[in-house]
């Protein structure tokens, strides 16, 4: 019971900060890419490469002055940045990254938790995260961050259907909600490599982006409509929450992703790599799958507002809901 | 088909746009030369260890922005020279009018770009400023 408990307590601690620490280095690799992209050199001052600057973003957000608006609704307010980080930084927790190692004379499961109904849990958190953005338009009782965030909320839930959809075809597939057993299904064959599952992965992927308000669907913040979106009143720390949140987003959605298409740690063609921790793998798409975040947000502009809608409600949804009948089908006539 | 092509496309755009080479300068530790006719920084030239300057006043009067004060004095051999000569760099416009109406070709405008301060005085650039620079 002991040692369980301290392995519980050393998974949650190394994976809350190895997350961390992946939330910080993305915004610094995304300033670099988008600049090498811009054919600029992005942050190059503070260390070798800038490789410090999170480190003095974190720093200088921490003594920035914390301003809270005073017809602000206080206790939104300041819980909407906490509500919006939460879920982001729990959706890892049910993330597999490798099988087990053993240590000790213990066999350690590469993961905080295995529950049956991972996939479920990460809809549910998924979800959660609005709650954050929209209190936070809402209780900051600004009429910019308002707009931001009723768009935030119209975009979330018309997406997360199509997102549901999606996911429908994938557990069809795999006949299972458990995201360790989803992987292990694909040791041989990776899920974007069967031919049923193409259009379902490349719903997903445009389905999240919207999720995640990254671009093109970066309806919440505008600088040119709403003078910045739903965290328009927000400061210092609580500012950096928000930023942090849509980035373990990112890196949360990565994972999923590699999870659920990518065959989580496995190599393709059921290929095995001596010597090589498989986690490697893992954090290898991880990355792949960041890095092709912030290279579409360097090349496509953002849609209009009424685009995204159409997009969402007239084509992905439609889509999706064929996707999971010729799935279906497919299953019930040939297997 | 015909949606997704342009979007590979761009994507391709950019990822080659990744691996060139960034165009900017360094501003500190590398510098762009300024073009052969920049207008920088007010110079007063001198000649044999003096200033050529004989403070007769046309820069001044020549002056759009009006910030230049010459205040002339005589030596014992009856040489006129400026006592005082203060060019203040925050108001002036670099139009060069100043080198131009000079008679003796004792000022001219430098390419130096670079001169910074933390008051206004400091911008009050004065004659021995001006010599060295």
């Amino acid at each position: 019971m002991v040692a369980f408990l301290i392995e519980s307590v050393v998974k949650v601690v190394v994976v809350f900060g190895v997350l961390m620490l992946m939330v910080a280095y993305t915004t610094w690799l995304e300033r670099r890419v988008l600049g090498r992209v811009q054919v600029r050199r992005g942050p190059n001052r503070v260390g070798p490469f800038g490789l410090l600057q999170p480190i003095a973003d974190g720093i200088k957000g921490f003594f920035k002055e914390d301003i809270v608006p005073a017809n602000a609704d206080k206790l939104t307010y300041i819980l909407a940045p906490a509500l919006s980080i939460i879920p982001a930084i729990l959706i890892v927790s049910v993330i597999p990254f490798g099988e087990s190692v053993t240590l000790f004379g213990r066999e350690i499961f590469l993961r905080v938790a295995d529950i049956n109904v991972a996939v479920l849990f990460i809809f549910g958190l998924a979800s959660l995260g609005e709650f954050g953005v929209v209190l936070g338009g809402w209780g900051s009782n600004n009429r910019y961050g308002l707009l931001g965030s009723l768009r935030a909320a119209a975009q979330m839930v018309s997406y997360e259907l199509a997102l549901g959809f999606t996911l429908i075809s994938v557990i069809m597939v795999s006949g299972s909600l458990s995201l360790v057993q989803i992987v292990e299904g694909q040791s041989h064959v990776w899920n974007v490599f069967k031919p049923i599952l193409w259009l379902p992965f490349a719903l997903y992927l445009v389905c999240g982006l919207a999720e995640i308000n990254r671009t093109p669907f970066d309806m919440p913040e505008a600088e040119s409509e709403l003078a910045c979106g739903f965290n328009i009143e927000y400061s210092s720390m609580k500012f950096a929450m928000f930023f942090m949140a849509e980035y373990a987003h990112m890196i949360s959605l990565a994972a999923l992703i590699t999870c659920l298409f990518l065959g989580g740690w496995n190599l393709p063609f059921g290929w095995e790599a001596p010597f090589v921790p498989k986690v490697t793998w893992f954090l290898l798409k991880v990355f792949v799958l960041v890095f092709f975040f912030i290279w579409e947000r360097g090349t496509f502009p953002r849609f209009r507002y009424d685009q995204v809608m159409n997009l969402g409600w007239k084509v992905l949804i439609p889509l999706s809901i064929a996707n999971v009948v010729a799935v279906g089908l497919y299953y019930t006539v040939f297997a | 088909m015909a949606v997704i092509t342009p979007l590979l496309k761009g994507l391709a755009f950019t990822l080659s746009r990744f691996f060139s080479k960034p165009v900017t300068i360094q501003y500190p530790e590398e510098k762009r030369e300024p073009a052969e006719r920049w207008r920088g920084l007010h110079r007063l030239k001198s000649e044999n260890g003096r200033l050529k300057c004989v403070a007769c006043g046309l820069c001044e009067a020549v002056c759009p922005a009006s910030v230049i004060t010459v205040e002339a004095k005589e030596t014992p051999d009856g040489r006129r020279f400026p006592e005082r000569f203060v060019v203040e760099v925050t108001r002036c416009i670099f139009c060069g009018y100043c080198e131009e109406a000079c008679p003796k070709d004792a000022i001219e405008l430098t390419r130096n770009y670079e001169f910074c301060g933390y008051t206004r005085e400091e911008f009050h650039m004065t004659r021995d400023v001006l010599a060295k620079n």
